[in-house]
């Protein structure tokens, strides 16, 4: 106690059994009602000029008279609003986030600057051309990356994510095989694929024959041949593959589908493991996307924008979509229609979207290559082998991996390490955000039960890693020392506790309503 | 290389625990030959100074919209967004976290598309919305394949003044799926008879308010006649801020509503990221493409969000899925909601109306030069001239005495003779007193 009766020394005593706020809040968490509960009609948060009192109306009886029901907030409400609700992310900024799959990859403040420069961030797709020969020639610059990295001729820049670029693929591969009179029906996809090459294969007309994997994780080369014939119009193939292996007889693979006529696409989702060190364009692959989000760090977003360019081989070039960049002496401009393609030879199959294509992804993309260079593009792509290996070296006495090594930048376990403990894949994930750290990607792939994918990306350190792999190794043990109630119950530390998602989806509430505000009212008196 | 933390100790430390001698014993399943054995003929790595150097150049060969008097629109608009949305939407926690699936953790997002599918929902006067989809152009292509779904049948009906980029997206994306396309010319005026096109086998009719010329139109009657032979009604919007002023597409009687959301929160980026906004009514919920965002509670029975109904989706239903999109315009998304959160109702009204005003404003002026005659009766900030000559030399000229005048016709038309003298004009609350004046200005030269 000082002279003012301030306590000086620290209260040591454990909070009582079941002690709660008043508020709700705890500490530096804070619960944040919606925007409809804490906003009105008649507030904004932004001052606009006065109408002028000669404005005439030119919209005849189409005016809205109907209340729209969107509240609004002052700014210093607002601000509070969003820095309360981030509070409850967890973010690659905030810790390692091992997302299988998903390469979350540190993302470059650079990059987040050079795309808000006005030359790039303010200029309009429809502007003449001669008033943005910059913002075409970053595209051609981009491109020519892509095309050195995958080592193949062309690429489509106008995919707006991973999924457009399949689309964008596969919609190329079925124009070729239309001009060669040959439409074919089939599309291969390992049973190990991400849940998009099925739905693209199925958006371009094809039925979807799944490969099965070996008891290695690769395709089964025999049982793909076997599959072989002249209505197999492509196989779908991701490489690295999401069992994290490198599939080893991929030349083979691809000889094989090139001999009945079909065509190899590839799914670039993994190529963070292998840029720099192995192209695709030498391994036989017709069309592959790139997911500038994953590989080239422009940042996920809470869920998109993403980008996803395609490259293309001699083959499939030709028939890529509108719009594109044109060369010619120095002087860039853009094939927006039919006839500028033709008459550049090209028979694009089509349009995918309005405009030009993710340009502010771009940027950021171009911006990280840049900083990178062609050595530190390899050395990314070896550190984050090395660190999924290390990871697996490190855990695989105690979990179970679920394929021999050497894996690829992903480590995949399986939860037989699990068994008997009644502790599940999900609650091994949950309890993982308790420690503080992003659950790794699980239950999938489809091939392994309890799937664990674990992708570190080559942002981590040794010592994240090394904390990391400690904790693991401790969560483990507890649950095979029966500790089950930290896991089943868990997350206990987070913003929330288990999510009922069963009751979300069985009765949708997919929008605030005024009746349910009313509703909570209610409940809290 | 600033980015990547190991040291070639750690490296060598690394190898060791895993067993090899050095790292290409990791690359041993790659095919031998294939191999890189050097580095990529690219520029080596190079400092945070030198990237922005070069990134400079090429921005700085590029005109920036807000350094001229600027009239572009068709599809992309530019308005102004509030410092706060891009200091909020660049917080780590938003711009770094991937996709919500551990809702336990993410529920920042989550909140964030619960507020936006509301948001939406309310502006288009529809009931649902889902967490958006890549663009305008894309959801409109997703509404016609949903409309398919919905109706089970196969024909769909396009008016010729919708967004020719989105026709063709429509057109590309319906190539394999054995549809059918009713397609229309365009006509800057007049009234286009779509409702003696839509019959007992129409999926949808697709429409879009104000079209691409500016027209706005009273979309009833054709939400009739569609709803009369048990076909959807699919309204484009494709600028957003029209909506704070015109009577919504869901009291018009759409069906299904898409727009690009770009006006809101985000800004021109030549094209992209943009956010496609994707509403629709209840009972297609099962229906729709993408992710949505649903209310529950976790296990203490505290109110929460998580992604919901994702037996639709990809990564559950595979071939069979409503859409194979997965990633989509999160962050575009919480743009928009931020900033429309600070307009709130009164706000984007206002704003609504001062579009509108400077358009009429302009529409006036520019009409009153000799030869140019208004074609756009009814619109809301954009709006069709017909010149005394070809819009694409206009066009040039106004870009050579530093104005940006709009989009000639013939660029989104080819090779439809009727275009080669109509100029589509955009006026936001960026442009002001002076642009207009400057703009008649350079007019009157160019015609004299």
């Amino acid at each position: 106690m000082n002279r003012q009766g301030r306590p000086t020394q620290p209260a040591t005593r454990a909070a009582p059994e079941g002690l709660s706020t008043f508020s709700g809040n705890k500490g530096l968490q804070l619960e944040e009602a919606l925007i409809f509960e804490i906003g009105s009609s008649q507030t904004t948060g932004v001052d606009l000029a006065e109408l002028p009192a000669s404005a005439k109306s030119r919209i005849g009886d189409l005016a809205r008279t109907e209340e729209i029901g969107l509240p609004g907030l002052t700014e210093p409400e607002c601000m509070r609003h969003y820095v309360r609700l981030s509070q409850k992310n967890y973010a690659i900024d905030a810790g390692i986030y091992p997302l299988g799959s998903c390469t979350m990859k540190h993302n470059p403040r650079l990059n987040e600057k050079m795309a808000r420069l006005p030359g790039f961030a303010d200029i309009h797709p429809m502007q003449p051309q001669s008033t943005v020969q910059g913002a075409l020639e970053l595209i051609d610059t981009l491109a020519h990356w892509l095309k050195v990295i995958t080592g193949m001729p062309a690429v489509a820049m106008s995919p707006k994510a991973g999924a457009h670029g399949e689309y964008c693929g596969l919609m190329a591969i079925r124009a070729c095989l239309e001009a060669r009179g040959d439409a074919r029906a089939r599309v291969l996809v390992p049973e190990s694929a991400h849940g998009t090459n099925p739905a693209t294969a199925a958006a371009c007309g094809y039925s979807v024959d799944t490969i099965p994997a070996t008891e290695e994780g690769r395709v089964d080369l025999a049982a793909l041949k076997a599959k072989l014939g002249d209505d197999v119009a492509a196989i779908m193939l991701t490489n690295p593959n999401t069992c994290g292996l490198f599939e080893r007889d991929i030349i083979e693979i691809s000889e094989a589908v090139h001999g009945v006529g079909g065509l190899v696409y590839c799914d670039g989702a993994n190529l963070n493991a292998i840029m720099g060190k192995v192209r695709p364009g030498d391994l036989g692959i017709d069309a592959m996307h790139i997911n500038l989000h994953k590989t080239f760090s422009t940042p996920h977003g809470g869920g998109g924008p993403g980008a996803g360019p395609v490259v293309l081989s001699e083959t499939l070039a030709p028939f890529a979509p509108l719009p594109f960049v044109v060369v010619t002496d120095g002087a860039y401009s853009l094939a927006e229609y039919a006839p500028e393609a033709e008459a550049q030879g090209a028979k694009p199959f089509g349009r995918l979207t309005a405009f030009h294509g993710q340009m502010g992804m771009f940027v950021r993309a171009l911006s990280f290559m840049m900083s990178h260079g062609s050595d530190g593009i390899t050395q990314a792509a070896e550190d984050a082998v090395l660190n999924a290996n290390y990871i697996m070296a490190s855990l695989k006495d105690i979990m179970s991996a679920s394929f021999e090594g050497p894996c690829m930048h992903e480590a995949l376990f399986d939860d037989r390490f699990l068994k008997d403990t009644g502790v599940t894949t999900l609650d091994m994930a949950k309890a993982m955000i308790d420690e503080g750290m992003h659950p790794m990607t699980m239950y999938f792939p489809l091939v392994v039960h309890g799937a664990m994918l674990i992708e570190p990306t080559e942002s981590e350190s040794k010592q994240t890693l090394d904390a990391f792999i400690s904790t693991m190794r401790q969560l483990v043990e507890a649950a095979k020392a029966g500790e089950t109630e930290r896991f089943t119950g868990a997350p206990h530390f987070a913003p929330m506790k288990r999510l009922d998602e069963t009751a979300a989806a069985r009765k949708p509430v997919l929008r605030w309503t005024p009746e349910e505000n009313a509703s909570h009212s209610a409940a809290a008196e | 290389m600033r980015y990547l933390p190991h040291t070639p100790e750690d490296r060598a430390e690394m190898l060791a625990r895993i067993g090899v001698g050095e790292i290409n014993e990791l690359f041993k399943d790659v095919p031998a030959g294939a191999l890189l054995k050097g580095h990529l003929d690219l520029p080596s790595a190079t400092s945070e100074m030198s990237v922005e150097r070069q990134l400079a150049a090429m921005a700085a060969k590029n005109t920036a919209a807000g350094s001229v008097p600027f009239f572009i629109g068709c599809g992309a608009y530019r308005h102004h967004v509030p410092a706060t949305v891009d200091h909020l939407i660049q917080r780590s926690e938003f711009l770094t976290a991937y996709t919500p699936y551990q809702p336990e953790i993410s529920q920042g997002t989550l909140q964030v598309l619960f507020e936006f599918q509301t948001q939406v929902a309310a502006l288009t006067g529809m009931e649902v919305a889902n967490a958006s989809m890549y663009d305008g152009s894309t959801a409109t292509a997703e509404a016609v394949a949903m409309a398919a779904r919905v109706t089970r049948r196969q024909r769909t009906v396009l008016s010729g003044n919708l967004h020719p980029h989105y026709r063709d997206v429509i057109l590309t994306n319906g190539t394999y799926t054995g549809e059918s396309f009713v397609k229309n010319d365009p006509q800057v005026a007049g009234e286009e008879d779509l409702a003696s096109q839509i019959d007992d086998k129409t999926a949808a009719v697709v429409v879009q308010n104000p079209d691409v010329f500016g027209n706005l139109r009273d979309l009833t009657p054709i939400a009739e006649a569609a709803h009369a032979k048990g076909a959807l009604l699919i309204v484009v919007v494709t600028e957003t801020v029209s909506l704070g002023m015109v009577k919504s597409p869901g009291a018009m009687g759409a069906d299904i509503v898409v727009a690009e959301g770009q006006s809101i929160g985000n800004g021109l980026n030549f094209g992209g990221p943009y956010v496609g906004l994707f509403a629709t009514r209840q009972k297609y919920v099962r229906q729709m493409p993408g992710r949505l965002c649903g209310e529950t509670t976790d296990a203490d029975g505290k109110r929460g969000y998580v992604l919901t109904l994702s037996t639709r989706e990809q990564h559950i239903r595979r071939e069979k899925a409503t859409s194979n999109i997965c990633t989509n315009s999160g962050l575009c998304a919480l743009a928009f909601s931020i900033h429309m959160t600070l307009l709130g109702e009164k706000g984007l009204r206002q704003l609504a109306a001062l579009n509108h005003a400077g358009a009429v404003t302009l529409a006036d002026t520019l009409s009153e030069v000799t030869g140019v005659e208004l074609m756009t009766p009814c619109f809301f900030n954009e709006f069709t001239l017909r010149l005394p000559k070809d819009a694409q030399s206009l066009v040039e000229a106004l870009t050579e005495k530093g104005i940006l005048g709009g989009v000639r016709m013939s660029r989104l038309f080819p090779g439809e003779g009727a275009m080669d003298n109509l100029i589509t004009v955009a006026v936001t609350e960026t442009n002001t007193a002076e642009d207009f004046a400057a703009y008649r200005k350079a007019l009157e030269e160019v015609l004299s």
